[in-house]
C-alpha cells in the first residue's frame, strides 16, 4: 500500500488550565488513505474536533500537542513552524466548519474571499482567479456562478453558503479535507446534497477527507472507514460495513444501538446510560468502564491499548488473547 | 438605499425644526430684547416704534416663522455686544473650529485605531499595558486640566509651542486656515491633542474590544484555516468588522468634538466659535448663542446622516435587501 495521505500516530493533545493540565485527546492513531473518507464519531466532547483542529494546526493557546506526530503525505507537519504551516493550511488541508452561517466573512462579496485565498496559495492572476473561481463555485453547484461570485454571504440560503465554504477549502486542490460536522447546521434536505458533494469532490480529485459528525447515517452513507472517539481515545475502527454491522467495542454497540431503523419501529432504542467523563475526571484504566456492561476487574485498572482484529481494531480488554474468529 | 437616505434627511430636517424652537425660544426667556437695545430713556412710543420695526409684535407664530426663514438663510440677527450680522461673525470664526475639530478627530482616529489594534494582538505586551494606562487618564482626566498642564510643559517649561492663539493664517475665499503655515501648524498641536484625547481613548478601548471579540469568530478561524496571511487576518478581515461601530462613535463624537472646543478654544484663547459663544454668554449675546445652537445641531444632525450612509457603505448587509433573497 502507498503512503496514507495522512498518518497520525499517537497524539496528544493538552489544555493547559487553572486546575492543572486537561488532556482532550490522549494517544490517537489512525491513517487516511488517497480518496479515502474516513468518518470520526462520537458523543459532544470525545476530541472529534480537537483532533481535526490539531490536524490542520489550529489549536490555540492554552490547549497544544503535547505528544505523537501528524504526517501530511510523509512530511512531518506537527511541530512546522507558524509561517509554514499557514502555507500548508488552506493550500494542502482544507477546512470546512459547521456553520456556514457564521464561517464567511459578512463584509466581503465571496468572490473576494474565494479570490484571496487561490491568490495566497497559487501563483495567478487576478482575472484568472477569478475565472477559477467561477469554475468552482460551478462545480461546488452554485447555479448562475458568474453572477453569484459578486455576491455577499448574507444573499445565500445556509447550504448554499455551505457550498461556498466547501469550494473556498478545495480552491488549492487540497490533498486534505477536514469536515467538522459540515451538516450539523443545516436542515435535512440538504445535508444529504452536501454529503453527497463532499464525497464525488473526494473521489474526483482522489482527494482524502476525514469527516467529523455524530452522526452516525451520514458516515454509514459516505465514509469509507469510521473511527469511534470516546473521551479522547479511539475505541474501535474499522470499515464502515464491518463497524456498523459488527461492532466489537461496547461502546461502539451502544452507538450502533441508538441508531434508529425504520424496520424496527416497535423496539426501543438502546441507551448508553450514564455521560461521558470530564477531562478532569477520567476514571483510571478503560475510560469507558463505569458505563459499561461487560466490564471486569482488568477494565478498571489497565488501560486497554488498540489491537487489530481483522480489519478492525479496538481497545477493549474483553478481546484479550480471543482469537478473532469466536469473537462477537 | 435612497429610500432609507430620504427618510434621514426628513429625520433631520424635524430635528433642526425642534431645536429651531427652542433657540428661538431663548428670545423670549432673556427678558424683552427691545429693553435690552435701548437706553434707560427712551419714551414708550420710541420702544413701540423699535418692536414693530424689528417685527416683535407680530403673533408669536409669525415672527417663528421669520426666524425660521432666516436661519434657513444662515441670517441670525444682529450681535448685541458687536453690532454686527451674527453670521459674519460665525463665518468668521467657523473655519478655526472646525479646522481644530477635524485636526483632533484625525488625531483620536488614527492613534486611536492603530493602539487599540496593537493592544488587542499584543495583549500581554507592556506596550499594551502603558496604552491602557495612557487611556484610563485620557478619560478621567477633565481637557481643560491636560491643556493646562500642557501649556506648563511644552509652551512655559520648554518653550516649543505658542501657548495660545492660531499663529499665523492664510486666507482661502472666507476661509482661514492654519494649516498653511510653520506657526499656524505648530499652535494646533497642543489644541488638537487636548480636544482628541478624550476620543482617542474612546476608540482605542472601543477597537481593542471589538477587535478582540471579532477575532474569536468563525470567519477569523476559517479565514486562519484557509491559510490566510496573519496581515491579510488582522488588517483586513479583524479590523474591517470593527470599523462599523468604530464610524459610528467617531461620527457621533465628533459633535461633541465641536461642543467641547468651547473649553479647549477658552484654554488656549483660539479664535472659534466656541470662545465667541462664550464670550455671548458672558454678555447675554442671545442672537450669538441661539445661532451657535442652531449651528451646532445643524453639524450634529448632518454628521448623523454622515455615518448612516457610510455604515451601507462598510457593511452590505444594511444595503437594499431586494437583490438578495433568491
Amino acid at each position: 500500500m502507498t503512503e496514507p495521505v495522512l498518518s497520525v500516530r499517537n497524539l496528544q493533545v493538552e489544555f493547559a488550565s487553572r486546575r492543572g493540565t486537561l488532556r482532550a485527546i490522549d494517544g490517537v492513531s489512525f491513517d487516511i488513505a488517497k480518496g479515502e473518507v474516513l468518518g470520526v464519531v462520537g458523543e459532544s466532547g470525545a476530541g472529534k474536533s480537537v483532533t481535526g483542529l490539531a490536524v490542520i494546526g489550529l489549536i490555540d493557546p492554552p490547549g497544544r500537542i503535547s505528544g505523537g506526530e501528524i504526517r501530511l503525505s510523509g512530511l512531518r507537519i506537527d511541530n512546522l513552524p507558524p509561517e509554514e504551516m499557514r502555507r500548508v493550511r488552506g493550500k494542502r488541508i482544507g477546512m470546512i466548519f459547521q456553520d456556514p452561517l457564521t464561517s464567511l466573512n459578512p463584509l466581503y462579496k465571496i468572490g473576494d474571499q474565494i479570490v484571496e485565498t487561490i491568490r495566497t496559495h497559487l501563483n495567478l492572476s487576478e482575472t484568472a482567479a477569478r475565472r477559477r473561481a467561477i469554475d468552482l463555485l460551478a462545480e461546488v453547484g452554485i447555479p448562475a456562478p458568474e453572477k453569484r461570485i459578486d455576491g455577499y454571504p448574507h444573499e445565500f440560503s445556509g447550504g448554499m453558503r455551505q457550498r461556498v465554504v466547501i469550494a473556498l477549502a478545495i480552491c488549492a486542490e487540497p490533498e486534505l479535507i477536514i469536515a467538522d460536522e459540515p451538516t450539523t447546521a443545516l436542515d435535512v434536505s440538504v445535508q444529504a446534497q452536501i454529503i453527497t458533494l463532499i464525497k464525488r469532490l473526494g473521489r474526483d480529485h482522489g482527494t482524502a477527507v476525514m469527516l467529523v459528525t455524530h452522526d452516525m447515517g451520514v458516515i454509514a452513507e459516505t465514509s469509507d472507514r469510521v473511527a469511534v472517539m470516546y473521551a479522547g481515545r479511539v475505541a474501535e475502527i474499522g470499515p464502515v460495513q464491518d463497524v456498523v454491522k459488527n461492532p466489537l467495542h461496547p461502546y461502539a454497540k451502544g452507538l450502533m444501538g441508538a441508531i434508529p431503523t425504520l424496520a424496527g419501529e416497535d423496539k426501543r432504542l438502546v441507551q448508553i446510560p450514564g455521560s461521558m467523563p470530564r477531562l478532569s475526571a477520567i476514571p483510571r484504566g478503560c475510560s469507558f468502564n463505569p458505563r459499561c456492561a461487560s466490564a471486569f476487574d482488568r477494565c478498571r485498572v489497565d488501560r486497554p491499548e488498540p489491537q487489530p482484529r481483522g480489519a478492525q481494531s479496538v481497545a477493549c480488554h474483553l478481546y484479550d488473547g480471543v482469537p478473532a474468529e469466536s469473537a462477537a | 438605499m435612497l429610500a432609507f437616505t430620504l427618510r434621514r434627511a426628513i429625520q433631520a430636517i424635524g430635528v433642526m425644526i425642534a431645536v429651531g424652537i427652542i433657540s428661538f425660544s431663548m428670545f423670549r426667556f432673556a427678558g424683552d430684547p427691545v429693553n435690552q437695545m435701548v437706553g434707560m430713556d427712551t419714551s414708550g412710543a420710541e420702544r413701540a416704534a423699535i418692536r414693530k420695526s424689528l417685527g416683535l409684535d407680530d403673533p408669536v407664530i409669525v415672527q417663528f416663522g421669520h426666524y425660521l426663514g432666516n436661519a434657513a438663510q444662515f441670517k441670525f440677527g444682529i450681535s448685541y455686544q458687536f453690532r454686527l450680522p451674527v453670521s459674519n461673525l460665525l463665518m468668521e470664526r467657523m473655519p478655526a473650529t472646525l479646522e481644530l475639530a477635524i485636526c483632533a478627530t484625525i488625531f483620536a482616529m488614527v492613534s486611536g485605531i492603530l493602539m487599540g489594534v496593537y493592544s488587542a494582538l499584543r495583549r500581554d505586551s507592556w506596550l499594551a499595558h502603558v496604552f491602557q494606562a495612557v487611556s484610563l487618564i485620557g478619560i478621567s482626566l477633565p481637557t481643560f486640566l491636560i491643556g493646562i498642564l500642557m501649556i506648563y510643559l511644552f509652551s512655559v517649561t520648554l518653550g516649543w509651542l505658542p501657548s495660545f492663539g492660531r499663529g499665523d493664517v492664510v486666507h482661502i475665499g472666507w476661509w482661514t486656515t492654519g494649516l498653511l503655515t510653520w506657526s499656524g501648524l505648530k499652535a494646533l498641536i497642543m489644541p488638537s491633542i487636548t480636544l482628541g484625547l478624550f476620543q482617542m481613548t474612546l476608540i482605542m478601548r472601543l477597537v481593542r474590544a471589538e477587535m478582540l471579540e471579532v477575532m474569536r469568530t468563525d470567519y477569523i478561524r476559517f479565514a486562519r484555516a484557509r491559510g490566510l496571511t496573519t496581515r491579510a487576518i488582522h488588517f483586513g478581515h479583524a479590523l474591517r468588522n470593527t470599523l462599523v461601530p468604530v464610524i459610528t462613535v467617531a461620527g457621533l463624537q465628533f459633535g461633541s468634538v465641536i461642543a467641547f472646543a468651547i473649553i479647549t478654544e477658552t484654554v488656549f484663547q483660539w479664535p472659534g466659535m466656541g470662545l465667541l459663544f462664550v464670550q455671548a454668554v458672558q454678555n447675554v449675546d442671545i442672537p450669538i448663542m441661539a445661532a451657535y445652537l442652531m449651528m451646532v445641531s445643524l453639524i450634529f444632525v448632518t454628521i448623523n446622516l454622515v455615518v448612516d450612509i457610510l455604515y451601507t457603505i462598510v457593511d452590505p448587509r444594511l444595503r437594499s435587501t431586494v437583490s438578495g433573497a433568491h
